[in-house]
C-alpha cells in the first residue's frame, strides 16, 4: 500500500440479512476507509444497529460478504475472530459494563486479559483512558452509581484502553442531553486526530451526525439510500433524505377504506 | 390443516436444536477448563457464591431433616421393636438420598436460580456482546469457573449436610428418646458401605454438575427464545425454567444413578 490512508478498513459487499421471514438489511455495500468517521443514519428499526452487529461479526448475514481489517469475517472461525478482535474497540449504548465490577476494574479487564503487564503499568494505562474521558474521579464507583452519560463514556473509555485500529460505537448521543452529546463528538474527534483510529458511528442524531462525519450511510427499512459525504447527503434529492434533514415525518397518501380496514382487521 | 400436522414436528425440531446447542455450550465449557490458561481468582469467588454463602441454608436444612427422619423411623422401627437400628436407618438415608437430592435443590434455589438471572443480565445488556467484543472466551471467562466451582461445591456441601444431618438425627434418637449411642452409631458404621459413600459423591458431583450446567446455559442463551424474550419478563421466564428444569434433572438423574449403582 503505498497510500495507507485509502486503505479499505472496512469492505461489505451485497449483504443480506433476514430475521425469521422479516428482511432486515437487503443488498447493503460500503466501505470504510482508513481515519475515516464513518457515520452510519437511520431512523428507529431501519437496521443500522444490526448493520453495526454485522460489522463486528457478532450477527451472521445470510448472504453477502464483510471484510474487517482484510479478513473475511462472515465464515471465521471463532478463535481467528478472536484474534480479530483484539485490534477493534467496542462502545455500546449502554455502556455495557460488568455490573459487579468497578469502573476502574472494566476499564483494566481487556488489558489483564491479553497483555502480560504488571499491575501498575495496567492502572497507569487505564487512568489515562479515563482521564481522557473526563472519569478519573469516579474511577472507584460501581456502574450503578453513574450516569447515562458518564456510562457511555466509561464504555468508550474500555473500548479504547487495547488502542484499537477501528471503534464501533452504537448511538452515542441517545438519551443525553445535548451538551454532553456534544462533548461525546469532540470525543470521537479527539480519538481519531489523536489516536489515529478509523471509527463508525451509528446515530440517529442530526447534529452530531453531519459534526463528526466524514461520510454519512443513510438506512432506511434495511435499504441503503446513499453513502457519501456531508455535501452529497445534503444535496441529494431523495425525499426520504430531504424530510429527515427537515426532520418531518414521511407523509403517507392514504386512502379512507384502506384506514378503516386496517383498524378494523 | 397442514400446519397443524407440521407444528408438532417443528416443536420436536426445535427442541432437538435447542439441547444440541446446550451441548454444545458443556463442550465448549469443558474445552475451556481443561485448556490454559488458568485462573484461581473467579474460581474462588464462585466457590465463596456457591459454597460458602450457602452454608447457612445447609446446616439449617440438614439439621432439620436429620431429626424429622430419626423421628419417623423412631415411631416407624418402634412398631417393629428393631429400635437398635435406628442408627444405619438414619445414615443410609441420608447418604443414599437426602443429603445429595436435598442439598441439590438447596443449591439451586439458593445459587442456580442467582446464576441464571445474572447471565440472562448480561446477556439482555450486552455483557455478553462487550465480552465477545473484547476477545475475551464467556466460555472460559464466565462458565467454566462456575461449572468447576458447582462440582466442587455440591459434593462438599452434601458431606456438610449429611454431618449435620446424623448429628440432627443423634439429637432426637439419642438425647430426646434415649437410644443408646453405642447401638446408634453401631449400626450406623456396620451397615453403610464403601458402595454408598461412591453413590453420594457420584451423585453430588452429577448433581453439582447440572445445576451449574442448566442454569448458566438458560442465561446465555435467552436470545435464542422466540416467545418475545429479552428484556425483565424474558429474565424471570428462564430463571423460573431453569430451577424447573433443573430441579426436574435432578429428580430423574437420582433415579438413574441410583439404578445405576444399586
Amino acid at each position: 500500500m503505498n497510500n495507507p490512508e485509502l486503505e479499505n478498513i472496512i469492505e461489505i459487499e451485497g449483504l443480506n440479512t433476514w430475521y425469521g421471514d422479516r428482511q432486515i438489511l437487503s443488498d447493503v455495500s460500503l466501505n470504510v476507509v482508513h481515519k475515516e468517521i464513518m457515520v452510519i443514519m437511520g431512523h428507529s428499526g431501519s437496521g443500522k444497529s444490526t448493520l453495526l452487529r454485522h460489522m463486528i461479526g457478532l450477527n451472521k448475514p445470510a448472504s453477502g460478504s464483510i471484510k474487517l481489517l482484510d479478513k473475511e469475517i462472515t465464515n471465521l472461525e471463532r478463535k481467528e475472530l478472536h484474534k480479530l478482535r483484539r485490534r477493534i474497540g467496542v462502545a455500546f449504548q449502554n455502556g455495557a459494563l460488568f455490573s459487579s465490577m468497578s469502573l476502574q476494574e472494566n476499564v483494566e479487564l481487556p488489558l489483564h486479559e491479553h497483555t502480560k503487564l504488571d499491575h501498575n503499568t495496567i492502572r497507569i494505562m487505564s487512568r489515562l483512558k479515563l482521564e481522557l474521558m473526563n472519569l478519573s474521579e469516579s474511577e472507584s464507583l460501581m456502574p450503578a452509581e453513574l450516569s447515562g452519560g458518564m456510562l457511555k463514556r466509561a464504555g468508550l473509555a474500555r473500548a479504547v484502553v487495547m488502542d484499537p485500529e477501528v471503534l464501533f460505537f452504537d448511538e452515542p448521543s441517545a438519551g443525553l442531553d445535548p451538551v454532553t452529546s456534544a462533548e461525546l463528538d469532540d470525543l470521537i474527534l479527539q480519538l481519531r486526530d489523536a489516536l489515529n483510529m478509523t471509527i463508525v458511528v451509528v446515530t440517529h442524531d442530526l447534529d452530531s451526525a453531519f459534526k463528526i462525519a466524514d461520510r454519512i450511510t443513510v438506512l432506511d427499512n434495511g435499504r441503503q439510500i446513499i453513502t457519501g459525504s456531508k455535501d452529497m447527503i445534503r444535496n441529494f434529492p431523495d425525499p426520504r433524505i430531504v424530510n429527515m434533514l427537515e426532520r418531518k415525518a414521511m407523509d403517507e397518501l392514504v386512502d379512507a377504506d384502506d384506514y378503516i380496514n386496517k383498524l378494523t382487521r | 390443516m397442514s400446519i397443524s400436522r407440521i407444528q408438532p414436528l417443528a416443536i420436536i425440531e426445535n427442541r432437538l436444536i435447542r439441547l444440541g446447542l446446550a451441548g454444545l455450550f458443556l463442550f465448549e465449557t469443558v474445552k475451556a477448563i481443561l485448556l490454559p490458561p488458568y485462573s484461581i481468582k473467579p474460581l474462588i469467588k464462585q466457590i465463596a457464591f456457591i459454597g460458602a454463602r450457602s452454608m447457612l441454608v445447609i446446616v439449617v436444612a440438614g439439621l432439620f431433616v436429620g431429626m424429622v427422619i430419626a423421628l419417623q423411623f423412631y415411631d416407624t422401627l418402634l412398631r417393629f421393636g428393631s429400635i437398635s437400628l435406628l442408627g444405619s436407618a438414619v445414615g443410609l438415608s441420608l447418604i443414599r438420598e437426602l443429603g445429595p437430592v436435598i442439598t441439590a435443590l438447596m443449591v439451586i434455589g439458593r445459587a442456580g436460580s442467582a446464576m441464571c438471572a445474572e447471565i440472562g443480565i448480561m446477556r439482555v445488556d450486552n455483557q455478553i456482546d462487550a465480552l465477545e467484543c473484547m476477545a475475551i472466551d464467556p466460555y472460559r471467562y464466565l462458565f467454566s469457573p462456575r461449572i468447576l466451582a458447582g462440582i466442587i461445591c455440591v459434593p462438599i456441601l452434601t458431606a456438610i449436610f449429611i454431618l449435620v444431618g446424623i448429628f440432627g438425627g443423634y439429637f432426637v434418637g439419642v438425647i430426646l428418646f434415649g437410644v443408646s449411642p453405642g447401638s446408634f452409631f453401631q449400626g450406623m458404621s456396620d451397615t453403610i458401605l464403601n458402595r454408598d459413600i461412591l453413590m453420594c459423591f457420584s451423585k453430588s458431583f452429577v448433581f453439582g454438575l447440572l445445576i451449574v450446567w442448566i442454569a448458566c446455559d438458560k442465561g446465555f442463551n435467552l436470545h435464542l427464545d422466540k416467545r418475545g424474550a429479552y428484556g425483565s419478563e424474558g429474565v424471570s421466564r428462564i430463571t423460573t425454567e431453569s430451577v424447573v428444569l433443573s430441579s426436574m434433572a435432578i429428580l430423574f438423574s437420582d433415579y438413574l444413578l441410583s439404578s445405576l449403582i444399586l
